[in-house]
């Protein structure tokens, strides 16, 4: 997923993102207006959209940096949830990976973000949340699949939030009645995960 | 200022606000007091800087206690006092309190020159067992 001499694009990558959030927005807000508060995909999209901004600013500065800026600004411009627990999955991304890193060095930073986000959100796997999806993902960016298939998995990953009773989150309030609905932030984290792989398989 | 500050923080301005005034009802000028709520649309939300500038806006040298309503307004809240970083985080804490008799009942507490510590437990004392 991650080549080890190319230098990554994060600037690509950051725009792949924007555009797919952006092109679901409606889909993730409705989605969560039937088990949360319906924010989601404005949210999202408004906090992608402010990282869109800063690309020509990011597009010079090492991969760690630019990454640590991302989080931050989707920290401070999501305005739900959603934006402590997607920035501080960049944020560590961006405090783990060298400035030229291995698909390993990938895979380790990956699982310690993806513990800050745990962390960042009091939750765990199995509760209908992101890290549903983030979970899988990591396991099979470090059993060393091809980007397309990471990509498949985050789909299914994320359908797999449907029967799911939700522990976290405004989904919680409404215990049995949130089975049967895919949780809107496994949906967004699916929806960048199949960016950043088809980006990063049309740059190899 | 060496009353404990308070600093509301809800999804919506006008809990936020309508807070505040009975807060101020209460203990006048004697706490530093600041709310913040709503996105950056207008919408319902809270947003991590709008909660810094508020901790600005009450900081007090005997810290400040945040008030917080539904789970993003504490998952802000949390994110918004680790970017504030040391050494002034370690004197700010996020009350496990109803936001209104929450804010209240601590900032009643802070006026009489209560420590950091005494008000938080006297918020503590109206969570939910």
């Amino acid at each position: 997923m991650v080549a080890t001499t190319d230098r990554i694009d994060v600037a690509g990558l950051a725009s792949a993102v924007a555009d797919t959030i952006s092109a679901h927005a409606e889909e993730l807000t409705a989605l969560d207006q039937a088990i949360g508060d319906g924010d989601h995909g404005l949210n999202m999209k408004r906090g992608f959209e402010a990282v869109r901004a800063e690309l020509p600013a990011l597009a010079g500065k090492p991969l760690p940096d630019a990454l640590k800026a991302i989080g931050t600004k989707l920290v401070m411009t999501v305005g739900g949830a959603s934006g402590p627990l997607f920035g501080t999955l960049f944020m560590t991304l961006g405090k783990e990976l060298p400035v030229e890193p291995s698909r390993a060095d990938f895979a380790t930073a990956l699982g310690k973000a993806i513990d800050a986000v745990a962390a960042r959100g009091k939750s765990q796997a199995g509760q209908k949340t992101m890290l549903d999806v983030l979970y899988p993902v990591s396991e099979a960016v470090a059993g060393g699949k091809p980007a397309s298939e990471v990509a498949d998995i985050a789909d299914a990953a994320a359908e797999a939030t449907k029967p799911m009773k939700a522990m976290r989150g405004r989904a919680s309030f409404l215990g049995d009645r949130s089975i049967g609905h895919v949780d809107a932030g496994a949906r967004s984290t699916a929806l960048i995960t199949r960016a950043i792989a088809e980006t990063l398989e049309r740059g190899a | 200022m060496k009353n404990v500050g308070i600093v509301i923080v809800s999804h919506s301005p006008k809990v936020a606000e309508g807070t505040a005034d009975m807060v101020r009802q209460m203990v006048g000028e004697e706490v530093p007091l600041a709310w913040c709520g709503g996105n950056a649309d207008g919408g319902l939300g809270t947003q991590v800087g709008d909660i810094m500038e508020a901790i600005d806006r009450a900081w007090s040298e005997a810290g400040v206690a945040i008030l917080v309503d539904l789970g993003g307004a504490e998952t802000n809240s949390e994110m918004a006092v680790e970017m504030i970083g040391e050494p002034r985080s370690s004197r700010i804490v996020i009350c496990n309190a109803p936001i209104v008799e929450g804010a209240v009942m601590a900032a009643t507490e802070a006026s009489g020159g209560a420590s950091l510590k005494e008000v938080v437990a006297t918020a503590h004392e109206l969570a939910p067992a």
